[in-house]
């Protein structure tokens, strides 16, 4: 019933709910328990006494102003100060910059690493994530680490979190921003410290990662999600294997000219098993375009 | 066939009932009666409310599955927009003021109309231009905003028929303020003599509350959807960044009504449920100065919580922290109610008639909604749940589980003062407790959703969320269901039903002591109250 713990507050935030899960059990199961006695013992019937009008007492007003008073200052006072706790960073968090914008998450590295709806973070180490929006208003949302806050359009806003466990973690736009509200997700992978220092440092590619950039402008993604169900077929484990063809005995291989002509000349070669929907990019896609696709394709593949 | 309990106001020296006043179109669209206007809206909310929950089944019928199923993403989209703009601005908002507001507050405080009957037919024609607004953006394509507008989306961004859909919350909001203004001249200048400030049902006093928050915050959202259309049209920065705006500013403006927005929801319920217990209970509300009181605190404490929806949307963490603070504060009236409301169960008469149930059913679910809320107003837990189903939890446990809940026990309340008419009892009684099952069924499993991370306004979402999701979806299905059937048999009994007399549930208050359905003037002379309120123990003193 409750996402993994994964970060250093989420078992805080974790306790303070069980508090107010406690008191709003034993709250409702008071005034459940009172109604029902007295909705038994003084229901109407044949012979009953009369309803008798109660002398309005206000010490009993007072006792219900006061208690409930106590005990909720207890859940805001716990509730504030771990709020100072979530918010304000480390002075020694390391700090990513994170832009949303419609549909996806841009995120870069303080060595200058990009990536896109991913985000790798190493675990036991404060990071500052530096959020803003290049339209409108989105929300970062990490459930494992019980940590939120909106990319806002013209301003930076700032979150922190240590991740404690490797692993992969949703992540979520938690503000709605149109069309693909619900596709604006991805993943943090928390990674062991040693870990994540060789992935930030691996070669980045300035071809691959502006392929990247445009996998997702050109809405590929869309329809080669790399789910077994979805539209296309998953291009980064068909890459540089013989793939079947629609009306071909032979297997082609997959490779950067098959690539070329399955953008530029979609129809002329069908995926065995797949609609003939992929659409033409013949004039919308450069030379130059087509090579950076064609870089990042290879290098997500040789990554899998 | 009339109750010979009452002799004052007989039918014959009064006129002929309202609802044979006249029988022509004309006769209802240019009537000034405030009891036709209440029908009026009462037709046409009944309208609006069906076709916002049609758009909840089909929501809730695309969720059923993880993936895209039903809609595409854009239709998932303009469907909760719909949903939100059509149950909010015109059903629950104008909901228990302008229909029970409408037609029992001249009656009960001894009146024969509003203070400005022309003004408050006025409202139901403004209100129906927003209507019509509204549903020919539905046949012209839609809107994909979501309810709250938020800039730049809806400023900029957006191509759906913004302009024209803020236009019509506009006009409606101008409806509700027309309706807030009449319900408080008429409770400040038409009171019957003898009716002093401690002698009005606390549902006057809750539509009081209601009112005066309503005059004095529609005006600020009338204000920022009229900037969103300007900004929209012309290009003028105001909260686009893009053009030197600020998209916050539009959060703080549109929460300052729309926070209050929630009590102007509520509280017509509290005020409902206060009628109905004393009357079933047979016994006065316990504590009534404090029951007054708290609705009175409720609407003041709405002004000054707003910040709570924008805890994570860049504002100060001190500013979050007094918003939290405040925000707990409203804990504090609202268990006044509770209590106070089971402190007059005690030693009571009981007797479990529909409204009463609804009544209990309204308890129980504000209850969960309220106490949900203050883990809403805890602001680190806030952090988490923030913009996710255990939010839109919350909300539907308080508005519609509160709120709606009151209107139907009001429904059932007073539709035999009404229409004259009794509704088959055994069957509403199902059908209360129908509804009571399944909106939990429906919106229980949404806190679970929510704390696990589902975020709100997903139109596809992680398969893990998928088993929670379809039993929401199955309890939506008993709860539209739940609410056909009152819709089913009170059309009947319209025709069928037996004559209810004047005062069926044996209640107190001005209204019951007039004919069911009333005559036109209410009252055949002008009534003077000589007895304390919900006198239901016979004390007398004048
Ligand atoms: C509307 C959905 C859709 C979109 C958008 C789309 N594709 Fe495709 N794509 C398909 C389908 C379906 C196939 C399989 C049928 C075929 O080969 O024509 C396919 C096939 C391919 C193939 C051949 C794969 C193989 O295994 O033979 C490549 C390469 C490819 N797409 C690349 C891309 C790139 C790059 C983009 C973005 C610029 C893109 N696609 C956008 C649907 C789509
Ligand atoms: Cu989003
Ligand atoms: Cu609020």
């Amino acid at each position: 019933m409750l996402p993994e713990q994964a970060s250093t507050v989420a078992a805080d935030i974790d306790n303070l709910y069980f508090y107010l899960i406690a008191f709003s059990v034993v709250a409702t199961a008071l005034i459940v328990a009172l109604i029902i006695a007295f909705a038994i013992r003084y229901r109407r019937r044949e012979g009953a006494e009369p309803a008798h009008r109660d002398r309005e007492n206000w010490k009993l007003e007072a006792t219900w102003i006061v208690v409930p008073f106590i005990l909720i200052i207890i859940a805001f006072a716990w509730g504030a100060n771990l709020f100072v706790e979530v918010s304000v960073a480390p002075d020694d968090a390391e700090e990513i910059h994170v832009v949303g914008k419609q549909w996806m998450w841009h995120v870069r590295h303080p060595n200058g690493r990009r990536e896109i709806n991913e985000l790798h973070v190493p675990t036991d180490r404060p990071i500052r994530l530096t959020l803003s929006s290049e339209d409108v208003v989105h929300s970062f949302y990490v459930p494992a680490f019980r940590v939120k806050q909106d990319a806002v359009p013209g301003r930076f806003t700032s979150m922190w979190f240590e991740a404690t466990e490797p692993g992969e973690y949703h992540l979520f736009c938690a503000e709605y921003c149109g069309t693909d509200h619900s596709r604006m997700i991805g993943r943090v992978v928390a990674l062991a410290p040693s870990e994540y220092e060789r992935w930030v440092e691996a070669a980045d590619d300035p071809l691959v990662s502006a392929g990247e950039e445009l996998f997702h402008d050109m809405r590929c993604a869309d329809c080669h999600t790399g789910e077994p169900d979805a539209t296309g077929p998953d291009l980064f484990s068909r890459y540089g294997t013989a793939v079947a063809v629609e009306g071909e005995d032979e297997l082609v291989r997959f490779d950067r000219e098959h690539l070329r002509r399955a953008l530029l000349d979609p129809g002329a070669r069908v995926a065995e098993g797949y609609p003939a929907v992929m659409p033409t990019f013949r004039g919308r896609l450069s030379d130059r375009e087509i090579l950076k696709l064609a870089a990042f394709v290879e290098a997500r593949a040789e990554d899998e | 066939m009339d109750d010979t309990r009452e002799t004052d106001p007989a039918e014959g020296d009064a006129g002929p009932n309202y609802l044979r006043a006249g029988y022509s179109i004309r006769s209802w669209l240019l009537t000034t009666d405030h009891k036709r206007i209440a029908i009026l809206y009462l037709v046409s909310l009944t309208v609006m409310f069906l076709v916002g929950g049609a758009a909840a089944v089909l929501l809730r019928l695309e969720l059923i599955s993880s993936e895209a199923s039903l809609v595409s993403g854009d239709g998932y989209n303009k469907l909760f927009t719909l949903h939100g703009v059509i149950m909010i601005f015109f059903f629950l908002v104008p909901s228990i003021p302008a229909v029970f507001g409408n037609f029992l507050i001249p009656m009960m405080v001894g009146a024969r109309d509003m203070a400005f009957p022309r003004i408050n037919l006025a409202s139901w024609y403004l209100y129906m231009t927003g209507a019509i607004l509204g549903i020919a953006i539905i046949v012209g394509g839609g809107v994909d905003t979501g309810w709250t507008f938020y800039t730049p989306y809806s400023s900029t961004y957006a191509n759906t028929h913004v302009i024209l859909a803020v236009a019509g919350v506009f006009i409606a909001g101008f409806s509700s303020i027309f309706t807030g203004l009449n319900i408080v001249a008429t409770v400040y200048a038409m009171r019957a003599p003898g009716l002093g400030w401690g002698r009005l049902p606390l549902f006057v006093w809750s539509l009081l509350a209601t009112s005066l928050i309503i005059l004095l915050a529609t005006p600020v959202l009338a204000i920022t959807l009229a900037l969103v259309a300007v900004e929209r049209a012309t290009g003028i920065g105001i909260f686009d960044p893009g053009l030197g705006g600020d998209p916050v500013l539009f959060q703080h403006l549109f929460w300052f009504y729309s926070h209050p927005a929630v009590y102007i929801m509520i509280l017509p319920s509290l005020g409902v449920v206060s009628e109905i217990v004393a009357c079933f209970a047979r016994k006065r509300i316990y504590g009534y100065p404090f029951m007054a009181g708290a609705s009175i605190a409720i609407a003041i404490l709405g002004f000054f919580v707003w910040g709570h929806h924008m805890f994570v949307s860049g504002q100060s963490v001190y500013a979050g922290i007094v918003f939290s603070f405040l925000s707990f504060l409203v804990a504090v009236p609202s268990a006044v109610k509770v209590f106070n409301w089971i402190a007059t169960l005690h030693r009571g008469q009981i007797s479990f008639e529909t409204p009463m149930l609804y009544a209990f059913g309204f308890i129980g679910l504000f209850v969960v909604g309220g106490l949900t809320g203050l883990f809403t107003a805890t602001i680190a837990v806030n952090v988490h749940i923030h913009d996710t189903y255990f939010v839109v939890a919350h909300f539907h446990y308080i508005m519609v589980g509160g709120a709606l809940m009151g209107y139907l026990g009001a429904l059932h309340f007073w539709w035999p003062k009404i229409m004259g008419r009794l509704y088959p009892e055994r069957l509403a009684r199902w059908s209360a407790i129908f509804v009571f099952l399944g909106f939990n069924l429906t919106f229980f499993p949404q806190f679970l959703l929510g704390y696990q991370g589902m975020p709100r306004r997903y139109h596809v979402y992680p398969q893990e969320f998928e088993l929670l999701n379809v039993f929401s979806s199955g309890g939506a299905i008993f709860l539209g269901l739940g609410y056909l059937l009152p819709a089913i048999y009170l059309t009947w009994s319209l025709k069928y039903g037996r004559a209810a007399g004047p005062n069926p549930w044996g209640a107190t208050g001005l209204e019951w002591t007039t004919a069911s359905p009333p005559p036109s003037e209410n009252f055949a002379r002008t009534p003077r109250v000589t007895e304390p309120v919900y006198n239901y123990t016979g004390e007398r003193q004048s």
